[in-house]
């Protein structure tokens, strides 16, 4: 396995530009491979998730706070778009950006009072959030539209095309995703996000360094959430209605799940989870209710056996001493 | 020299017990100045002050001629205080140069969207502090140790890492809190003559230790702590001959005097 592992990065190493020359190609060609509408359709999902859940792993895998009710940070993306749109006609490029400032600005109240709080706690204060802004959408009806939701919400146009199929759909997404790698890296890489993660792995300690753990947990949470607003933005137009239901409890754990399955703290994580959850669904569509069960098991098998998850950071704290067990093991191993 | 750090009238109250109360502490600049005492003293609890983790619950402590009283520890490590923690606070998943490189965050300054950018200051602040951490290491002798993770460090050398990780923040200040901890008696040794050459190039030191030939040896004011309270401060002479300290460790009369020659 190693060899093989091994053998891939070599190759990769070699022929690196022609690699990503090729995979750029396949991406861009990628609608016209694909005839079947009901497949580009799922692949919109996967690309749509991966950055939403991207954003979670902002908060949840780098600075190690707990946010379960990232839904909340979607669903005011989601009416600032719908509304602003809807009623006053304003651009979708520009309500991209609103979107994602206007939660950016939210996610930082929501942050400013829990600073004191950690773990569970931070974790249901997130979660009650997430339930209000729902109930808000629900019953503010003059200007959400109350249980009738937001109808046609305009399709983004480009150029004088309207983008409006999932084969159109597709670029958007993609491109947003690719902005969102691209930034979040940068940032990942440099002083702010050493500070994260020095926060993440032992919080005592960067504060003792100096680190004001206050402005990088504020900063941490208001980035995470302008891109949930940024994505909810970009996610109304795409359905064309929106109501409260999308932005149910059921939806925030299913962006955590695909963050804890793909893995917390890189990020190929969230894209990896975003793929195998939206996958699963797909394949186990049949077995309607039976399919949350899989998830719920899944999500316990991998706290249990990867908690970091499939390509989560290994070597941090969310891995914990698992990773540690293991080394050993393999070194006893050797020893024989 | 002038006073470095000073504290008056400092107390701590967990509740109704009383971790440390009324002590004054007068360290100087250049100093190494020790801190002794029995398990439960309050010598910790009285660090944490120090360094902005716990607020005072009376007294006011003074730090460069700034009233530092209940103010964060960012800000008071921004003043150039630094501290090693008796517990090992160390990234125990990072490399020991990420861990340094942690260190350096007080002294550089790039934001967000330098980063965003990769702006000049950004590129700058990279240079520096790749460049920086591989001199800390080099000083401190880690350097064969920079891409080995923290965790899997032997306990002195993990120490060591938590020290170098504090001289990157440029302190004029030291706390270090039993520092000698878990180390066996040559690994003690050769810590004893790393704190002199520290505090040969500029570092004024203060440090918490059991182990009492430690201090003797390297202090020149040792600060005796018991039950929270002040019961001597002065040279190691001093301290040595007084009959409170002698209590204070071994009770009275028995075995009095043996332990502190
Ligand atoms: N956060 C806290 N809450 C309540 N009590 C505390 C807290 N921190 C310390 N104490 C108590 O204060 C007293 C002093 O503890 P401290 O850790 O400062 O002692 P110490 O001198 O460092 O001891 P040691 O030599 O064992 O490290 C102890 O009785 C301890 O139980
Ligand atoms: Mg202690």
């Amino acid at each position: 396995m190693k060899h093989f592992i091994d053998t891939i990065k070599s190759t990769y190493g070699k022929y690196k530009v022609i690699v990503w020359i090729i995979c750029s190609l396949l991406l861009l060609i990628f609608p016209a491979l694909i005839p079947s509408n009901y497949v580009m359709g799922v692949v919109c999902r996967i690309l749509f998730y991966a950055t939403l859940a991207g954003s979670l792993n902002v908060i949840n895998g780098y600075s190690g706070q707990m946010c379960i009710g990232h839904a909340g940070f979607f669903c005011i993306g989601a009416y600032i778009e719908a509304i602003l749109a809807t009623q006053y006609h304003i651009n979708f490029w520009v309500l991209l950006l609103v979107g994602g400032i206007i939660t950016a600005i939210i996610g930082g109240l929501i942050a400013l009072p829990t600073l004191r709080m950690q773990g569970i706690y931070l974790s249901i204060i997130t979660l009650g959030f997430s339930e209000v802004v729902r109930l808000i959408a629900l019953n503010w009806t003059s200007v959400t539209g109350g249980a009738m939701g937001v109808k046609g919400i305009k399709s983004p146009t480009l150029l004088g095309f309207t983008l409006s199929s999932p084969k159109q759909y597709y670029y958007i997404f993609l491109v947003i995703g690719i902005v969102f790698i691209f930034v979040t890296n940068r940032i990942i890489n440099s002083r702010t996000g050493s500070a994260w993660i020095s926060i993440r792995e032992d919080e005592l300690a960067a504060r003792s360094l100096g680190i004001e753990i206050k402005k990088y947990k504020i900063l941490n949470f208001m980035y995470g959430a302008f891109w949930a607003g940024v994505m909810g933005a970009a996610y109304a137009p795409y359905t064309r209605y929106i109501d409260s239901t999308y932005f149910s409890l059921d939806e925030g754990f299913n962006i955590l799940s695909m963050v804890i399955i793909g893995g917390q703290g890189t990020l190929i994580g969230p894209i990896l989870g975003a793929a195998v959850v939206n996958s699963l669904t797909e394949l186990l569509r049949s077995f309607s209710e039976w399919r949350m069960v899989a998830y719920a098991v899944l999500i316990i098998a991998m706290m249990w056996l990867r908690p970091q998850g499939l390509v989560g950071a290994s070597d941090s704290v969310l891995a914990g001493d698992k990773m540690k067990k293991k080394k050993i093991k393999v070194l006893a191993k050797e020893e024989k | 020299m002038g006073t470095l750090l000073e504290t008056q009238n400092v107390c701590k109250y967990f509740g109704g017990l009383k971790a440390v109360e009324n002590v004054d502490m007068k360290v100087e600049k250049g100093d190494i100045f020790g801190i002794i005492g029995p398990n439960g003293a309050g010598k910790t609890t009285f660090f944490n002050i120090c360094s902005g983790f716990y607020a005072p619950t009376h007294g006011k402590i003074i730090f460069n001629n700034n009233d530092i009283s209940g103010v964060s520890p960012d800000k008071i490590a921004r003043l150039g205080m630094a501290r090693t923690f008796q517990n090992i606070q160390l990234f125990k998943y990072m490399s020991v140069l990420d861990n340094v490189k942690t260190g350096f965050h007080i002294k550089t300054e790039s934001t967000m969207t330098d980063a965003i950018l990769h702006t000049n200051r950004y590129k700058k602040d990279k240079e520096y502090v790749n460049e920086k951490s591989i001199e800390v290491l080099k000083k401190v002798g880690l350097s064969k140790y920079a891409e080995t993770k923290a965790g899997n460090l032997a306990y002195g050398i993990q120490r060591k890492v938590e020290i170098a990780r504090a001289l990157a923040l440029d302190p004029t200040i030291i706390l270090l809190d039993e520092p000698a901890a878990g180390m066996n008696p040559n690994e003690t040794d050769s810590l004893r003559e790393f704190i002199k050459q520290l505090n040969e190039d500029g570092y004024t030191i203060v440090v918490i230790e059991h182990d009492m030939k430690f201090v003797m040896r390297s202090c020149n004011q040792i600060l005796v702590l018991s039950f929270g309270q002040k019961i001597c401060e002065g040279t190691p002479e001093i301290v040595k001959a007084d009959e409170q300290v002698h209590q204070a460790y071994f009770g009275k009369g028995i075995i009095a005097g043996k332990g502190l020659q």
